[in-house]
């Protein structure tokens, strides 16, 4: 099988390693030079650029979290000025204040790359047609996945999400031959055939896919490629990071994560490292990013990670599966989800109460959000129409807040259930089974 | 304008689940309070059990008291000797002066059959009815 760059990407272990240490050292270095933020947490820390000489040590650089990039809205981490800037992707944040994340052309140029060499491990060239179902704008699915595929000489089809039978009618039409987007999307679309009688093998030549953006498992994967004949590859990433970055080769074991561009830690509860192939959380580093960087940023997802030699003649480690979450937030059809977005809007609306719930279901794999909240008792009213506009003007809230359409339920005030201690606001009953 | 012909009503805010409404009727039952008439209407999110009874701010305490979601609301009682053509006459009076009729719920009353009626303007609704003539029922008539 072809590879991108073989020199990199079958770069031995030993080399890898001295790259990513030179180029950690340098990315502290620079921060600390030009970081204001990341300069006062070096010395809140009592660590200079100086003290890192080795992984070890540079496990002494503080952690970055979501909440910073919060209290550093919109632009307060970027390391460049706007004239350096090509281009913003903005996603949702943990409170009503999004993540505005930054591209140099540099940092366009390795996020291509990264997808380029990742479409090329799992057999995509130019003799391909992707049809790129990710939403497109400010979203960093749509333009990353583009311009990998286009990178790679492909030709890329730019659809973006909706439409389903459109989709359809232009994936039999037209030579496409793989997909990008969301796995329950591809279920969507599979389910959608079924009605309308088009079979995947017969009526397409699409037999590839990068799938990613929500959690899902190995049992969806297989029924995904049973019901569609496509050979569905999975896919990680996250707009800290640039966006969809890294992926499986065509062996299916795990996310060929780039060394010269992320460092990656495992680690356990209390911030120790993870034995290689241990679940633990992921702590990233970007090594050459240059508007935005990101320092041992907690992204949230566990994961484990191996440095053994894939089939495929790759040399960098692999990410398995992401299984879970360290933190309270939801993945709802692609988009990321916290409680505490839901929250603000409720806070925001005098008719409400504080009292909410979050129910998720996927009945065929497609995802459902059901939010009911407890009307506030001095708002409660038998006039239907006022009911109907106050449950209008929730949702109406919610999809300008989250990007997604959430179904609504006004409940009587005392209707739902209290808690003593932590509050437990969601009720998950997806399977991905 | 004859504050008499002001009918409380008592709605009742029910979760649109199995064997709320049971529930609350069994609690009405319980605390001795008398219905004479109501009505159930239901929105998207809950049901509402509207009902007349005897004593309604005495009832109303009551209610409270065993946490139920409850509400007074001011409507008007027609007497009524035709279905149609009283609440036609009603409806036209009402309409000509510009008030709006929330819903109304009929009743084969005690005497008299009786339309009960929520509009958007109680008082003019019942000083307009009065001078076209229209029959409303106070309290004790029902």
């Amino acid at each position: 099988m072809a590879f991108w760059n073989e020199r990199i990407e079958t770069m031995p272990r030993e080399e890898l390693e001295k790259l990513q240490l030179s180029l950690l050292k340098a990315k502290v270095r620079e921060m600390y030079d030009k970081s204001p933020f990341f300069h006062d947490r070096m010395r809140e820390a009592g660590v200079l650029p100086e003290d890192i000489d080795s992984f070890e040590a540079f496990r002494k650089v503080p952690f970055m979290r979501k909440s910073d990039l919060r209290d550093n809205y919109p632009d307060k981490l970027f390391t460049v000025p706007y004239d350096d800037i090509t281009r913003i992707h903005v996603s949702s944040g943990t409170t009503g204040r999004p993540t505005v994340v930054g591209y140099t052309q540099k940092d366009l140029d390795n996020w291509t790359e990264s997808l380029a060499r990742g479409m090329t491990s799992f057999g995509m060239t130019k003799k391909d047609m992707l049809q790129n179902f990710h939403g497109y704008g400010l979203f960093t699915g749509g333009l990353g996945v583009h311009y990998g595929a286009e990178r790679i000489g492909a030709t890329v089809l730019p659809i973006s999400t909706g439409n389903t039978e459109r989709q359809i009618q232009l994936m039999q039409d037209l030579p496409v031959t793989a997909w990008a987007g969301t796995p329950s999307y591809m279920f969507h679309i599979a389910d959608v055939c079924d009605k309308i009688g088009v079979d995947i093998r017969r009526d397409t030549k699409v037999k590839l896919a990068i799938a990613g953006g929500e959690p899902w498992s190995e049992s969806m994967r297989r029924k995904l490629q049973d019901r569609t004949g496509v050979r569905v590859h999975n896919c990680y990433g996250a707009s800290e990071m640039s966006g969809p970055m890294f992926l499986e080769c065509s062996e299916q074991q795990g996310i060929h994560v780039w060394a010269d561009l992320a460092y990656v830690e495992i680690l356990d509860e209390n911030d120790e490292p993870c034995a290689e192939g241990e679940k633990g959380q992921i702590v990233v580093t970007m090594l050459q990013k240059e508007a935005f960087p990101l320092i041992r940023y907690r992204m949230g997802d566990i994961s484990s990670i191996t440095w053994e030699k894939c089939a495929c003649g790759r040399t960098h480690p692999r990410l398995s599966r992401i299984s879970g979450r360290t933190d309270d937030m939801l993945v709802v059809r692609g988009v990321n989800v916290f409680p505490s977005q839901i929250e603000s809007v409720i806070g925001e609306l005098p008719f409400l109460s504080p009292f909410y719930h979050i129910t998720l279901e996927n009945a065929n794999y497609m995802d459902a959000m059901t939010v009911r909240v407890e009307l506030n008792e001095e708002y409660l009213t038998e006039d239907m129409n006022k009911l109907a506009e106050m449950s209008k003007t929730l949702s109406a809230r919610l999809k300008s807040v989250l990007n997604i359409k959430a179904d609504v339920r006004l409940e009587l005030p005392g209707t739902l259930e209290r808690f003593e201690g932590k509050a437990n606001h969601v009720t998950d009953n997806r399977s991905y089974e | 304008m004859d504050e008499s012909k002001i009918i409380t009503q008592l709605s009742i805010f029910v979760n649109n689940e199995p064997g709320r409404l049971a529930n609350v009727c069994k609690i009405i039952k319980s605390v001795g309070i008398r219905v004479r008439a109501f009505n159930l209407a239901e929105s998207a999110e809950f049901g509402i059990l509207r009902a007349i009874v005897e004593n309604p701010d005495d009832s109303f305490e009551k209610l409270r008291e065993k946490g139920i979601i409850i509400r007074k609301t001011d409507i008007i009682a027609i007497a009524v000797t035709d279905a149609a053509d009283s609440f036609f006459e009603a409806a036209d009076v009402l309409g000509n002066a510009g008030v709006n009729i929330e819903y109304g719920y009929f009743y084969t009353g005690v005497s008299d059959s009786v339309l009960f009626v929520r509009v958007d303007d109680t008082e003019k609704a019942v000083d307009i009815l009065e001078k076209a003539g229209i029959r409303l029922l106070d309290d004790a008539e029902i």
